[in-house]
């Protein structure tokens, strides 16, 4: 170990040690002051922020190779840190509502964050597996915070038992892929296959399982059977917090797997990308038509993105449109996290205590009685389904674009035609809010306004200078071919 | 390539084989006598008491949990002992974060309770 090691993976192990630090300080705070925790742990990933962002534009190796920063990961780090700080804004009032504030909730997302960044930064499978694990078990046990609540309860366990499962998955595509290379390093399984050294088949099974267990961290149909469920049952702060941080993480990981490690079997594997990118956006389209509770349909609508995401992947063998279509892909997470941000803290401005106000129909009457909260809603829904002005839409041109370059004019169609189908249930809770009559109960909290508001602000003001932001996603992925 | 697994493969088919014969065998010629007291579950010749599946309080569980604490700490452990000297400086204050890290769970675990019995 050297110290351009340590520098390198520093903001990790200064996340690490903040988390540990807050573990051993909370217990010293009385319980009606756990709020302070949550202060210490924003103020910590602001801090780390800050050095991830002097880290940027530089390029460290670290550990023989393990660990990488580059544009790729600098930019997902703040993604992710940013999805922190904004998963804390919205849990501060919400686990005080409900009563199940204990400081632990803020040393678990820490934890669950550094292990974000450690996918983010792996470049090699092993520490992959490792921050798939330090990102997952903290949410199992987030998932089942608001213990003893059986819902959350049962989302706690069925996230544990087929994340575990997952797990296993990934753990046996890495195991294929060492027996086909000799080696868990990305850049030397790359070097094996142009050597022809490696063993074809074992390595196309080992990315097929990668693509199954990363399959599951992502929610895509057909391993989406968890995600309802889970994202019903946890609170809902958790469940914000989870809906874009894991799913950022996973899709940092496949991204970086296959587009630096498997670009030779593009060929056997773009046909099982093509058919996993249409089912999920039409099956979680689909199914969220159907859904009456708020939770669910986001859930449904989570997989549905996970879906367009998963388009970026269809041409990814493809030099000439790679770059565009990784790039695109960046764009549409952060696009889609702000978004799915604003609109999960819509759901906990208006749920009660019991699991109450989580009906759609819950929603009625907030155009008349909360005008600027019913229209920060109306951006997020347009967003989510892609209606002019907001960042869904530019996110969505993006994706469709590099995914007609490359030739794959029949996915595109699919995905505008499930946009459309989108559009009937994401403007539904418009239509409930402006044309129905209700008494919605509005939670009003500083961090929570806030939030919406920023988040709100973002999705309509970025999409006027989309451009900027898909300059810094294309920097970004630049390194990786 | 296969061809020096066969001896593996015939040494698990012998052995598979040997446990059907010597109980297969026995099964055909043994004489059999059920009584009621053969059929009691085996507590150490006690007349067993209570139900086999009784609830274990969910203590337990916690002093599982820091047991495995422990014991993969010894595991970390060994290995280190054995090329201390090679390591040096370096294993040392690696295995002294290391254990801060554990006592950091540790701590957390005794200012909550996890061991007070009562």
């Amino acid at each position: 170990m050297t110290q351009t090691d340590l520098l390198t993976l520093l903001p990790n192990i200064l996340l690490v040690t903040w988390a540990c630090i807050l573990l051993l300080v909370d217990l010293f705070i009385p319980q009606r002051r756990k709020g302070m925790i949550a202060l210490l742990a924003v103020f910590g990933l602001a801090v780390v922020m800050g050095i991830v962002l002097a880290q940027a534009g530089r390029e460290m190796t670290a550990f023989n190779g393990m660990i990488v920063v580059d544009g790729f990961s600098v930019f997902l780090s703040v993604l992710f840190l940013a999805t922190g700080i904004l998963g804390i804004a919205i849990a501060y009032g919400y686990l005080k509502r409900m009563g199940i504030e204990r400081g632990e909730y803020y040393t678990l997302m820490l934890f669950s964050i550094s292990g974000m960044l450690l996918m983010a930064q792996a470049a090699d499978l092993i520490v992959i597996f490792l921050g798939l694990e330090l990102l997952s078990i903290p949410l199992y046990v987030l998932a089942a915070w608001a213990r003893p609540r059986l819902e959350s309860e049962e989302a706690g366990l069925k996230y544990f038992l087929l994340g575990a499962f997952a797990t296993g998955f990934v753990v046996y595509g890495i195991a294929m892929t060492f027996g086909a290379t000799g080696s868990t390093r990305l850049s030397e399984i790359v070097a094996r296959v142009a050597g022809g050294e490696a063993v074809t088949t074992l390595l196309l099974i080992g990315a097929a399982l990668l693509l199954v267990g990363f399959g599951f961290k992502v929610a895509a149909v057909p391993f989406h059977m968890w995600t309802p469920d889970v994202y019903q049952g946890a609170p809902t702060s958790v469940t914000g917090f989870m809906a874009v941080g894991a799913k950022a993480a996973g899709f940092a990981a496949l991204l970086r797997i296959f587009v630096s490690a498997f670009p030779s079997l593009s060929v056997d594997l773009v046909p099982v990308l093509w058919g996993l990118a249409a089912v999920t956006m039409i099956g979680g389209n689909l199914i969220a038509i159907a859904q009456t509770d708020i939770k669910r349909m986001l859930a449904y609508s989570s997989i549905a993105h996970a879906g367009y995401i998963l388009m970026a992947f269809v041409p990814y063998g493809n030099p000439k449109v790679a770059h565009d279509s990784v790039a695109s892909a960046l764009f549409y997470l952060v696009a889609y996290a702000i978004t799915s941000f604003g609109a999960w803290a819509m759901v906990i401005a208006l749920e009660k205590a019991e699991g109450k106000g989580l009906e759609i129909n819950d929603y009625a009457g907030l155009g008349r009685k909360h005008p600027a909260m019913a229209a920060a809603m109306t951006v997020f829904m347009l967003s989510l389904t892609g209606i002019p002005p907001t960042l869904g839409l530019i996110g969505k041109l993006y994706l469709f674009r590099s995914v007609v370059e490359g030739g794959f004019i029949g996915l595109a169609i699919i995905g505008v035609l499930t946009s459309l189908i989108s559009a009937y249930y994401y403007l539904r809770v418009v239509v409930v809010m402006y044309m129905r009559d209700g008494d919605p109960q509005v939670t009003s909290e500083s961090w929570l306004n806030l939030t919406i508001g920023a988040a709100a602000l973002a999705t309509v003001v970025l999409s006027f200078v989309p451009a900027a932001l898909f300059t810094l996603a294309s920097d970004a992925v630049l390194k990786l071919f | 390539m296969l061809l020096e697994y066969a001896a593996i493969a015939l040494f698990i088919i012998v052995a598979t084989a040997i446990g059907f014969i010597a109980i297969g065998l026995g099964n055909f010629f043994g004489p059999r006598s059920s009584t009621e007291i053969k059929a009691m579950p085996y507590e150490s010749g006690m007349d067993p008491i209570g139900p086999g599946t009784r609830r274990l309080p969910v203590r337990f569980y916690l002093i599982a949990v820091l047991f495995i604490l422990f014991d993969i700490e010894v595991v970390f452990f060994l290995p280190w002992a054995i090329v201390f000297r090679q390591l040096g400086w370096f294993g040392l204050v690696e295995m002294f974060i290391f254990i801060i890290i554990l006592l950091v769970g540790y701590f957390y675990a005794w200012k909550k309770g996890a061991l007070e019995w009562e």
